[in-house]
């Protein structure tokens, strides 16, 4: 009964999507506008209670191990934890596909029910073109990927979720990774609304702004975790592969950051109007390429679940119905786009543009990068792109990027004097240089791109806070020291990049019970291996007891763990973190002669890549705040 | 200026960034991209030095050697018409063993040997490129 309520929650929430895309078009075209959106926005937020209620249904399905249903037959089993069983309803291919419906509906009910500036005309628009793109995607689950439906006869129990997946990350990094990359679809409505009603200006990109904010943020949590999730469960010791469905997140991410940059010059200074909407445009288009290629079934990682190409072909046409749209009413309205202000090159916009130019070329690099291999192999040739390519092509533009960074909050508005600037630089330029010699005298041979990142990481570090000098601390309004966090989170990252691949230190032995291995400033010896048995895996552990110096020893349990449904060993780290860096521990196997295989790394100052990210969360968040707080004021002054 | 010379100055300066982008993405995807070799395409087409490979093929029977470290091996990757020797110093995947596919990422050497960082075994298939998983199906025929 369950799963034929969900299914009904969805049926009833595409049908209220249908008549959401009517309502708003008849209120677009009317003159009684107030009217037609009082309808309008109750259906949206009706809509989004019954794909929410979907969802809901759907984990209830998986919580009470209902083997009728195949999602739950091919990706759950009863003796899961709890945990896995309600997080394990969006660690599959129609699961996941839900909750991405379930985000598009809940952010269509949150603009009905929050935004309040927007224009009339655009704000109904706006709801139709988020309602018409939920209505294509309520199409693709209930027409080729119905998450509800039934296997007769039911068998006594599931296969099993793939152990990889049966981490707390998983409760975590797709629910915050999709409200990011698909609530970047409401800046795309936006776009189409404004459009639509030839509403492009000031007052629509102070709208827009805390949607674009809201989303970016998640997205750039989402990111954040999804790295430090692989880092700790492949047991690789990476923290980004460049892997097409990583590419598939930041994709939206990079287009996101130069929107949120573009979109406040256009509310601040009214300008770069039709470039805004072009943006706003293309950062939910990578969202959309991104579910393309994870949901398709083209690639195949650990995010893509079941192959089937009647759904790739699915979303390919949802994909060229959007983006082709979207961008068809781009050209035949971007010439009713009046034209903004302009601005001297040098001077607070000139350096946003080129940060919007050159997020673009980084997101164009990543883009040929992840779907060359496609375009390849449709040639016949089989290839994979990586590292190599992406740390050479987009390593040295980001590099640029965060300089520019550095510089861009110090210029003033409109126009600004070169030489002026220079100087408001001089101090951070002296650190960088100053970094780039110590590090040069400290490190000998490290190579180029880490050497970089350090000296721009320490420098850049102290530019981002320097548009709070000489202010007066307590009356600089919020929003700045969202922008100062955030960029200083940029810089903290970074650091963790290059110090991570320049100082990286690795051990791979074997060893035998006893015998000390020393790997960076530690030192670790295994005292014993023995057998662990978990809810529905049993393992090999080993005990490793780490010193440091002449610190006091503790112990680290690095795992090998077997799981019997479905039948897959996974490699469980043990990370010790310490102020400077990370210890990083793998069980391997044991050989012929008694051995143990060991792989240890120390890690210095990794843990400031992922608290990098979190500043950039928090600075996004407190701009946000800071916007709304300010937005508040300026109402009440109003009234 | 005039806003018109303006926004033609941005459009340009955009195009040819993105074109820059372009030409240069293209030109380091020839040096950079990763390519799938069977052992008998390198026996075909000479060895892709200085490049990191792919190579993919069945562990050939009674290859697998372990070295006194513990921790290196070596082994043969063959797929019936050529064979390739691959040593590899690491943490083997679970289901890696003779007579089973494996794609090992590496380099290929002067004298011909491979040098594998990374190897994949087929309990990964389901999450590896469907184009080395197509390859590892290759090898299965190889496998009775």
């Amino acid at each position: 009964m369950i799963a034929e309520a969900g299914l009904a929650a969805l049926w009833f929430a595409a049908a209220l999507a249908l008549l959401q895309v009517i309502l708003a078009t008849l209120a677009v075209q009317r003159s009684a506008v107030e009217d037609m959106l009082a309808a309008v926005r109750p259906v949206a937020v009706v809509q989004g209670v019954l794909v929410i209620l979907a969802m809901l249904l759907l984990i209830a399905v998986f919580v009470n191990s209902d083997m009728s249903v195949k999602l739950v037959v091919e990706d759950s089993s009863a003796a899961k934890p709890l945990i896995y069983k309600i997080a394990g309803a969006w660690g599959n291919h129609e699961g996941s596909m839900l909750l991405w419906v379930t985000i598009l509906g809940l952010a269509g009910a949150a603009v009905a029910l929050f935004e309040r500036t927007l224009e009339r005309k655009t704000l109904a628009a706006t709801l139709g073109a988020q309602a018409a793109i939920a209505l294509g995607f309520y199409a693709f689950l209930l027409f080729s990927s119905n998450p509800f439906a039934r296997i007769n006869p039911a068998p006594a129990d599931g296969q099993g979720l793939n152990p990889l997946l049966q981490d707390p990350g998983l409760a975590f990094h797709p629910p915050t990774l999709y409200i990011g990359y698909v609530g970047i679809s409401v800046a795309f409505s936006f776009a189409v609304g404004a459009m639509i009603t030839r509403d492009v200006g000031p007052a629509f990109a102070r709208a827009m702004r805390p949607w674009v904010l809201g989303a970016w943020i998640f997205l750039t949590v989402g990111i954040t975790a999804g790295s430090y999730w692989a880092y700790y469960e492949l047991g690789w010791g990476g923290w980004w592969f460049w892997d097409p469905v990583e590419n598939a997140s930041l994709m939206p991410w990079l287009a996101a950051t130069a929107l949120l940059h573009s979109v406040t010059v256009l509310a601040t200074r009214d300008g770069l109007r039709a470039w805004t909407i072009m943006l706003a445009v293309v950062a939910f288009s990578m969202s959309m390429i991104g579910t393309f290629l994870v949901r398709s079934g083209i690639l195949t990682s650990v995010h893509a679940f079941a192959i089937d190409p009647r759904r790739g072909a699915f979303i390919l046409a949802l994909l060229v119905i959007y983006i082709g749209g979207a961008l068809a009413l781009f050209g035949a309205r971007v010439g009713t786009i009046r034209q903004g202000n302009t601005f001297e090159p040098v001077s607070r916009e000139g350096a946003l543009v080129v940060n919007n130019l050159l997020l673009s070329v980084i997101l164009g690099i990543v883009l040929i990068g992840t779907l060359y291999p496609l375009v390849a192999a449709a040639f016949g040739t089989q290839l994979s792109v990586g590292h190599p390519f992406f740390d050479s092509t987009a390593g040295p533009i980001a590099l640029v990027l965060v300089a520019l960074m550095a510089i861009g909050p110090l210029l003033r508005w409109r126009r600004d004097k070169a030489g002026a600037a220079l100087r408001r630089v001089a101090v951070p330029a002296a650190i960088t240089v100053v970094t780039l010699v110590a590090v040069l005298v400290l490190a000998p041979g490290i190579g180029v791109l880490p050497l970089l990142g350090l000296a721009l990481a320490t420098g850049v570090a102290v530019a981002s806070v320097a548009p709070l000098w000489g202010r007066d601390l307590r009356r600089t309004p919020l929003f700045t020291y969202g922008m100062v966090v955030a960029h200083l989170g940029i810089a903290v990252s970074l650091g963790g990049m290059a110090s991570e691949s320049a100082f990286n230190k690795e051990t791979l032995v074997a060893t035998h019970i006893g015998q000390p291995q020393h790997v960076g400033p530690y030192t670790v010896t295994l005292t014993g291996v023995r057998p662990v048995i978990g809810v529905n895996w049993s393992a090999v552990e080993g005990v490793l007891k780490v010193q440091r110096g002449g610190g006091a020893p503790y112990f680290l349990r690095p795992q090998s763990r077997f799981f019997s449904t479905p039948p897959q060993v996974t490699n469980e780290s043990a990370i010790r973190t310490a102020f400077d860096g990370q210890l990083y521990t793998v069980l391997g196997n044991q050989d012929d002669a008694g051995r143990w295989q060991l792989r240890l790394w120390w890690k210095p100052f990794v843990t400031l890549i992922w608290a990098g990210g979190a500043l950039v969360a928090i600075g996004g968040a407190l701009s946000l705040l800071g916007r709304a707080l300010r937005e508040r004021r300026a109402r009440r002054r109003d009234l | 200026m005039k806003a018109k010379h303006q926004r033609l100055i941005l459009v340009l300066l955009a195009l040819a960034a993105v074109i820059a982008a372009a030409l240069l993405a293209l030109s380091a995807l020839k040096d950079q991209a990763s390519f799938f070799y069977a052992p008998s395409d390198v026996k075909r087409e000479g060895l892709p030095l200085g490049k990191a490979v792919r190579l993919g093929g069945m562990v050939e029977a009674g290859s697998i050697r372990h070295l006194p470290d513990g921790i290196s091996i070596r082994f043969v990757v063959t797929d019936g018409a050529a064979s390739v020797p691959v040593s590899f110093s690491g943490i083997v995947p679970d289901l890696f063993r003779e007579k089973s596919g494996v794609v090992a990422e590496g380099h290929f050497q002067p004298d011909g040997s491979f040098v594998a960082t990374n190897l994949l075994a087929k309990h990964d298939e389901k999450y590896m490129p469907p184009q080395v998983a197509g390859a590892m199906h290759k090898t299965e025929s190889l496998e009775q």
